[in-house]
Order: structure tokens, then sequence, then C-alpha cells
């Protein structure tokens, strides 16, 4: 494929406005699925490994099997559309969307379509120095998962040129929540940024409300990203792609970013833009063309004749109004009071999208600045290092037991870090990393002093400037003491007896 | 006892030779597969015969000799049609599509029959995903009717009715989207009940229009019928659209029909819109000296008009076709069920299956329902479809106000001979123009027989509508009419049926 040209992204916001629109897929983490008693993969009490075992006769639409609505699935919409500030209606509908795929046993996905269960809300975003975008939502629908196809055989992992392709049905009927905002116009320059605090955002809420993993890597936050360009001046908006197998924050900016220099080279040159998906390449940071998409595409819309109309009580709609976890941005004031941060501690959280990780932390224990310090520092290096999300590595309870194990004296920084590095390995919790790797702080005196005093005998110089009064020769000796003890000493005991052992 | 005197007994008097040891089970499901080892090669009522129904039979009697409490159509045998999933058996709609598909699951109302402890004989033909009024359109040949070889048992439960009408089965169940119960019962001088949408479960029923379809029971008496609807009825979680409410016991509703004077000071609706043009004379003749014996036994006769019904054919097959294409779509060979034998992409593979799968009747109405549901012509087929729909809702409403119960012939002719309407699709379906309204409605229907057409002496049907959720009222006054013209005619008229010939044997041809 031939490499797309880009345009300077300055340059290409000098000539265009970037316009934005994303649908969100939000997996419910509800036991079973949206229209069936089978597991859902996506609550993370379900182990779930081997391909199609999680399925009954309605996931795999067996003929006679008909879908029953999951109440909690349902519950947990209301809760999500209200937190996006959306109104709930009073009654919804499903509606059949009709297309043949393999992967979509009925060959129709039951979603929501002219009557969603959520519509005309608005989420307020923060971006990176602080400023408060409102985002406009035009709706949040349910609708079901599809199944996982994996084709084999092609040089592509696509279905074009694969020999046959594998079904895995574990995935089809997993309840999801599609959000869907209106145009954004405005972002301009931030554009990127403001896709990436959008995205992380709504991660922040489902977690809050405790009704989705969340886990952008496992599929369980799934983002499209609709960009389109205007010519600067003009009313009318320009045609859009839509980026799909956006799996992570990071990769939504960076497509975003991608897609506005792609689309601006394409029109500067006289071209135009096709409407079409197109397909995230997280290892060349670059989208290819999918299939095309026109808003002609016809799933003959019916309403689900199998299920009645969805229609939640006013009670109960309040009582999960009432039920509502704080608003992002409400919460992130209050904690960064609470934990004394400064703004350019707090703003690295959160920026790191780690602002649940230290918060849950902190819940389990440790110190604010404690957790702030590993999960930003040590934690999103490997994570960097290894294109993981930190979340995604280690817990926060992990990490609060190895801040107290620090605090104890049990390890130093330079053992902890080992800690985690184990830990995330997967040897285990940090009690039993540091159990088989023998990471514990030698705090036995006897041992300490009989290195000490073999470090001070090999080095007649240096205990001679000790002597002498000159006490910073002796990292020297310390430096020799730690290596002979592999690290696992504490520092300030092993300097405090070579001063000893000088003096004597 | 006989085992033609078995075969001819109704389930109720089965029932209750079997509890009080009278008879076996085995003897009486003995009975019944010797009885289609002799006639459905004749009368092919059935594709499947149940290799496990002596089994079940011979468990029910231990269970009984062992002094356990049985419910009260233990041991008694009954066919299902192909429409409904069964465990041990093939469930295939009728098509070959679905050729040899073994569900693993059982529909709910298999599953309550089973409770029940009655006996399944075996699956019964229809039209093929259940699109006719003939069993013409089945991809495994036609059912012919007991009552005249040459001519059609109605459809699509064609096999349901002929299996009780020739005594092959004591009871059947059946599947009603347009009249696929009443229709086949008005031919064959049977009783058949579409309950109320979401009376009956239509778990693991092989759905055509899920908006119309509707699980009922096929008999020979109405008290039979009403039997059968107290063991499949009731709510089941796995139906959305399932009715939680608290059903009253349509046994005890028909057995107070027999009994009281349901008839005295019942207001009998006639619909006026469902009689005249295209309605055979000798059905109307029998329809109305009906009424008159109605009148005669105190019922109050009042002519009620239902004007949107003129438009019930034209709206439902736009609604059925809309429905019935996506319900199809599920027919690809990824999961189950035929796999066209071609290279190529699974597009490829599923066009081809599709086309060599479907039926002509099947492919007609993908099509047309595909082309209602179409982007731009959505509103004109399937919306006002739609629209038509409540007017006619609203017709029963306006009708049930000055009559407790509505009445017309269950079908406009009495049977055709087999070829007659297959060329003419709209003529087919006309066939379901009295029967099709309950279905847009949702309201439960009966149709009973109503005599035999002075013309063809062919049997007729009468139809009764009661209000949703009043499929009591049905069997109530069902039962007394049954009665009253029991009485007048000196027998049930499935006893003036034709004998069969008898093949020795059981190389009946039943596979």
């Amino acid at each position: 494929m031939a490499k797309a040209q880009l345009m300077d992204f300055d340059k290409a916001l000098e000539l265009f406005e970037p316009v934005l629109g994303f649908e969100v897929h939000v997996e419910l983490s509800t036991k079973t699925k949206m229209f069936s008693d089978a597991p859902n993969p996506a609550f993370s009490g379900n182990e779930i490994t081997e391909p199609n075992t999680a399925i009954t006769p309605v996931c795999l639409g067996l003929p006679g099997s008909l879908p029953v609505v999951n109440e909690q699935a349902v519950r947990y919409s209301i809760s999500l559309g209200l937190a996006l500030g959306c109104q709930i209606a009073p009654t919804s509908r499903f509606a059949r969307k009709n297309y043949f795929y393999p992967d979509l046993a009925k060959n129709y996905q039951i979603s929501q379509y002219d009557e969603p269960i959520a519509f005309e809300g608005s989420l307020e975003v923060e971006l990176e120095d602080g400023t408060l975008v409102q985002v406009p939502i035009e709706r949040a629908h349910m609708e079901e998962d599809a199944g996982k196809l994996t084709h084999v055989g092609g040089s592509t992992g696509r279905i074009q040129g694969a020999e046959y392709s594998l079904v895995d049905y574990n995935r089809a009927g997993v309840p999801l929540v599609e959000i869907v905002t209106k145009p954004i116009v405005g972002a301009e320059h931030r554009a990127p940024e403001l896709a990436k605090a959008y995205v992380s955002t709504i991660r922040d809420i489902v977690r809050a409300l405790g009704i989705s993993e969340a886990r952008m890597e496992r599929g369980n936050l799934r983002c499209d990203a609709n960009v389109s360009l205007r010519p600067r001046g003009q009313q009318q908006f320009g045609t859009r792609t839509e980026t799909k197998n956006v799996n992570s924050l990071r990769s939504v900016e960076r497509a975003v970013r991608y897609e506005i220099q792609r689309q601006a080279a394409i029109l500067a040159a006289g071209g135009t833009i096709t409407q079409e998906t197109r397909h995230w390449h997280e290892d060349t940071g670059t989208t290819s063309p999918g299939r095309p998409k026109s808003d002609a595409d016809d799933y003959r819309y019916f309403p689900e004749p199998d299920l009645l109309p969805v229609t939640p009580t006013a009670a109960l709609i309040e009582e999960l109004r009432d039920a509502l976890p704080e608003a992002p941005a409400a919460r992130r004031r209050r904690l960064k009071e609470e934990w004394g941060f400064s703004d350019l501690e707090f703003r690295d959280v959160v920026n790191s999208g780690l602002l649940v990780e230290v918060a849950d932390t902190v819940a389990a224990g440790a110190a604010p600045q404690q957790a702030r310090k590993w999960w930003t520092g040590e934690i999103a290096r490997i994570a960097n290092a290894t294109d993981a999300e930190p979340a995604s590595l280690i817990s926060p309870a992990h990490v609060a037991e190895i801040v107290a194990l620090v605090e104890s004296g049990a390890l130093t920084d330079r053992l902890a870090r080992q800690v985690v590095e184990g830990v995330i390995a997967g040897e285990g919790s940090p009690a039993e990393v540091v159990a088989a790797r023998g990471l514990e702080v030698v705090s036995d005196d006897g041992a300490l002093i009989t290195a000490v005093d073999t470090a001070l005998a090999s080095q007649p110089d240096v205990l001679e400037k000790i002597r002498d009064g000159k006490v910073q020769a002796a990292g020297a000796v310390i430096g020799a003491v730690m290596k002979a003890m592999g690290g696992k000493a504490d520092a300030a005991r092993v300097r405090e007896l070579v001063l000893e052992r000088a003096a004597q | 006892m006989s085992a033609a005197d078995l075969t001819r007994a109704t389930a109720a008097d089965l029932a209750h030779r079997l509890s009080t040891g009278e008879v076996s089970s085995v003897e009486v499901t003995q009975a019944h597969l010797d009885r289609i080892a002799a006639v459905d090669g004749d009368v092919h009522a059935f594709l499947h015969v149940s290799e496990h129904a002596l089994d079940t039979a011979r468990q029910v009697d231990a269970d009984r000799a062992a002094g356990l409490a049985l419910p009260e159509l233990a041991g008694v045998p009954i066919a299902i049609k192909d429409v409904l999933c069964t465990l041990d058996m093939p469930s295939t709609s009728g098509s070959k599509i679905l050729e040899g598909w073994v569900p693993p699951y059982d529909a709910t109302v298999v599953a309550r029959l089973r409770a029940a402890r009655m006996v399944p004989l075996g699956k019964t033909n229809m039209d093929e995903f259940a699109m006719g009024s003939s069993t013409e359109h089945s991809a495994y040949g036609p059912t012919k009717n007991p009552w005249d070889l040459e001519r059609i048992p109605g459809g699509s439960g064609g096999g349901s009715a002929a299996a009780v009408a020739a005594f092959e089965a004591p009871v059947a169940l059946g599947s009603d989207t347009g009249g696929s119960i009443r229709q086949p019962g008005a031919v064959t001088g049977t009783v058949g009940v579409k309950p109320t949408y979401g009376g009956v479960s239509r778990y693991g029923a092989i759905a055509l229009a899920s908006s119309l379809d509707q699980v009922g029971p096929v008999s020979r008496t109405v008290l039979d019928a009403a039997l059968v609807h107290d063991v499949i009825g009731g709510h089941d979680p796995r139906d959305a659209t399932s009715i939680p409410d608290q059903w009253p016991s349509m046994a005890e509703a028909a057995r107070r029909g027999l009994t009281g004077d349901a008839l005295k000071g019942l207001r009998v609706g006639v619909v006026r819109e469902l009689e005249g043009d295209g309605f055979q004379s000798g059905v109307k003749q029998r329809y109305h000296e009906t009424l008159d014996l109605l009148a005669g036994a105190g019922a109050e006769i009042v002519e009620v008009s239902c004007p949107h019904f003129e438009y019930a054919v034209a709206a439902y097959y736009l609604i059925l076709p809309a429905e019935a294409s996506s319900n199809l779509a599920k027919f690809d060979s990824v999961r189950f069920g035929l796999r066209a034998n071609v290279t190529g992409t699974v597009e490829d593979v599923m066009g081809a299956t599709r086309e060599a799968g479907f039926g002509p009747e099947v492919k007609r109405r993908i099509i047309l329902g595909t082309y209602a549901l179409s982007a731009g012509y959505y509103d004109a087929y399937y919306g006002s479809a739609q629209k038509v729909r409540t007017l006619i809702q609203q017709d029963f409403d306006a009708a049930f106000e000055q009559a407790d119960i509505l009445v017309s012939p269950s079908a406009p002719t009495t049977a055709f001979k087999f070829g007659e309407k297959l060329a003419d699709p709209l003529a087919m379906y006309l066939n379901d123009v009295t029967t099709i309204p309950a279905n847009l409605a949702g309201v439960p229907g009966m149709g009973l027989p109503m005599g035999l057409a002075p013309e063809d002496g062919l049997p007729t049907g009468l139809q009764l509508m009661a209000p949703a959720r009043h499929d009591a009222r049905l069997y109530e006054v069902g039962a007394a009419i049954e009665q009253l013209l029991e009485g007048q005619w000196g027998q049930p008229l499935w006893s003036q049926a034709p004998a069969l010939a008898t093949a020795l044997g059981s190389n009946g041809g039943a596979r």
C-alpha cells in the first residue's frame, strides 16, 4: 500500500477546521449476556478461555431461540445515560439491524435505532491544561456485541485472501452501550487531545459507575473516531472517515492527528475524501481503508418483534440518578485537594490516565505521593516500554502493598522496583515475589558488620579519610557493602555502621 | 378394548381410562403407532415417528404402577408440528435447509408436554416454515386430507390436523400465524385453537412472523384442546412476549360449557365482513344454520361491522414477509443445517445454501419482505401495515363492546384439490381471510366442526373469537356449541369420515 501523504499538522489547521465525532462502545460487565443467560465474558468473575463455551441457543441464534432483555444491563445503561447528562426515554425500543455476516449469529443485530434509551446529553471533558470542554452527546443506546472472527491463511489477517475463518461466539450477545456524540466543532489544534480526553473521561465514568471493566486493550471500551475537515470559512461539513480499531487512549489521539494530516494533504491537492471506515494500525501509526460506507447503507431496520419496549419507571430513573457517583471533573477537584498535589503533579496523574489507579491505591492504604510516584514512574515506564495500559499490568492493591513494604523498611526503592517487575511478570503478589526472589532487606546487623569490616579492610585509604573526618568518602565503602549484599541492605543503616566501625 | 377403539377415543377419555388402569399407555401408544403404520403411507401426516414413544409410555405405566401421582394427560400420545424444537427428533419446519437437524433443546411447549408425561408420537408435516394453506409447500411432499386423499388438509399445519382426523393421534400441537391451526381444522373436521398472543410460549417454535406466531392445540373435541392448552399455556420467562398473568383452567371452562347454559343470553357477534363473496355456498349454508341453532338455544345474534378487516390480508402479507425475511436470515449454513457444497467466499456459500435449501414460496416471501423493509419503502409498506393493524385492533375493541364472542366461518371454502391454487398465490393467500384478523389483533380464535357442505360432503368450520386474554370464553362457548351441533348430527362430525385403506405391517411410509 502506498504511504499516504501527510500535511504538517499546524499547516493543516491553518487551512482547515477539523470536525470530530465519536462512537464509543462500552461492554457492560453484567454477569450474563444482553439477551440470554449465557455467562458474559466481559464480567471479570467469568473466566472464559475456550472458544464457543460461553454460549446458549440464543447466542448462536438457533432456530426457535428468543431474546430476553437483561434487566441489569438496562439499569447500567440508564446510569450511564444519566452520567452523560442525557434524558432517559420513558419508552425505548429495540430494533433489528439486518445484514449478513458470519459473526452475527442471526444475521441481524438487536440494537436500538430511532428510539434509544438515552439522548440529548452533554459531557464535561477536561484537557491537559485544565480547560473544560462540553462534548455534546446525541444518544446512548443498547445493543448486543457480535462474535469474533479469526481469518486464517491470508497475509493480512483480514477476510480478504483468507483460506478459512474461525468464529467464536463467546462475545456474541455481550451487552454494549454505544455512545454517539454530535459533531464536535471548535476543538481546532487541540482536536487530538480532546479525542483522548473524551475517551478517557468515558472510561473514568464507566469505572466509577462500576458498569464495565473498561479495559481498552481487551475491547471493553472501543472507540470509532470520525474526522472531517472543512476549509476555513465554509459552513458545510466535509466528508468524514470513521477510524475503527483504536484501542488505547494514546492511539485515539494519534489516529485523529493522523487523519487530520492525511485528509488535509488530499484536500489541499484538490482531491476528495472517500466516505469509508478506516483501520488504525498501532504499529505503523497509520490508517488504511476499510469498507466504503455511505448513508445509504440499508440495514432494513424494524422494531424487534420478539421484545417489548423498554419502559423504566420514573422511580427507577430517580433511584439511579441518586446513586450516581460524583462527576469526574468534580471528583478531580476534590481529590487534588485531599491529596495535596501541586497542579503539575495532579495533571501528570490525570494526563497519564491514572487517576482511578492512584485513587484506588490510596484507598488501599498508600500515601498519595507514594501512589503517584509508583504509577506515573516505574509502572508507567514499563507500560510505555511494553505498549500496555498501566492498569492492565498491576493492581492498585499490589502497589499499595509494595508501598507499605518500603515504608516499613522491608524493601528499598531499588528492591521495590524489582518487586514491581516481578508482579508484572506474573510471579505473584508482592509478598510472593519478595519471597521467591529473596529480595527482603538484610536487617541482620551481624551480616552487615562483617561486610562493612571487610570493605573497610580492603580500602585502608578510605578508612583513613573517614577517620580524618572526611565523611563523604564513606560512599565508596557503602557502595562496596551494598554490592556485596546484592543490594538487599538498607543503605542508611549501612552508612551508620560504616561510620561506627571506622571510628573503632 | 380394540385398538380401533383406542385410536378413536378422545384424549379426555384415554386419560380417564389410563387413570383407572383400564388401559396402559403402552397399549394406547402402540395402537396409535400401528394406526400410523397402517394409514400414514397414504395420509403422510408425519415427517418423523418417534423411536422413543413406547419407552416413554412404558415409563409412565411403571410410575403409575408404583403409585406415583401423575398429571391428568400422563400417558396420552400427542403429535408435534415440525415447527417445534424437540431434543430427540429432527425439527425441520418442513424445509430442506433444516433436513436432519436435531436441536440441542426442547421448545418450552414440548418440555411442558414431557413434564405432563404425555407421549410424543412424532413430528407432523407442514408447509415450509409454515408458509402456506395446503402443505403443498412442504419440502417433503404434501399431506393428504383424510376425508378425500385428492384434497389438501389445509395449512400450514395440515400434518397435525390430518393426524388427528385420521386417528393417528388423539391430539397434536400446531402453530398459527395467520390461520395455520384453524383453517386445517376447518377442512379436516377437527378442532384447533390459536391462543391469545403471549398466552403460550413461542420459545423453541421456529419463527415465521414473531409478532403473529402462536402455538396452540389441535384435537377432535373442544375439551381435548382445552386439556392440552392447560398443559402448554402460561408464562415462560424465555419468551419476552409471554404474558405473566395467571390463567384460568381452560378444561374447567370447557366442562362448564358442556354442563351449563353458556349460550343463554350470549351475545354472538356476526362479523359482516367475514362472509359473502368468495365464500362457498355450502359453507354459508352451514354457517347460517348454526347461527339459527344458536339463536334457538337462547343466544342473541348481533351483526357487527369491522370495516378495516378488508385490509387485513394486505397488511398481513406485508408484516409477515417483513418479519420472516429477517427471521429466516439465520439459515446461512454457518452454524447448523444445510451447507451447499460450493467453493468461494462465505457469501457465495450462504447464497448457494439458501438457493438450494429454500422452496419457491419461502423465497417469494423473503423477497417481498426484504422489499417492504427497504429504505424508502418502509413507511409506505411496513409502516402502513402496522397502522392497519392498529385499526383492526380498534375494530375488535368496538365489536367486543357489542358482543361477547365473534363468529365467522373458519375458512371460506371446503378442502380444495391439490394444485388448484398452487399457481395463484393470491387465491391461496385469500384462503386465510377469515383467520388473519385474529392474528393481527392478538386475540384468541377457535375453529370447530360446523357440518359437511351439502355440495361436496366435506367438512366446514366455525370460527369463534374472544377478546385478548379471554381464551376460557372460547372453550366454554365452543364446548356448548359443539354439544349443540353434535346433538343435531347425532354423532361427532369426525366419526363420519370415510374409512381409510390400511396397509398391513409397518412399512407405512412414515419416516
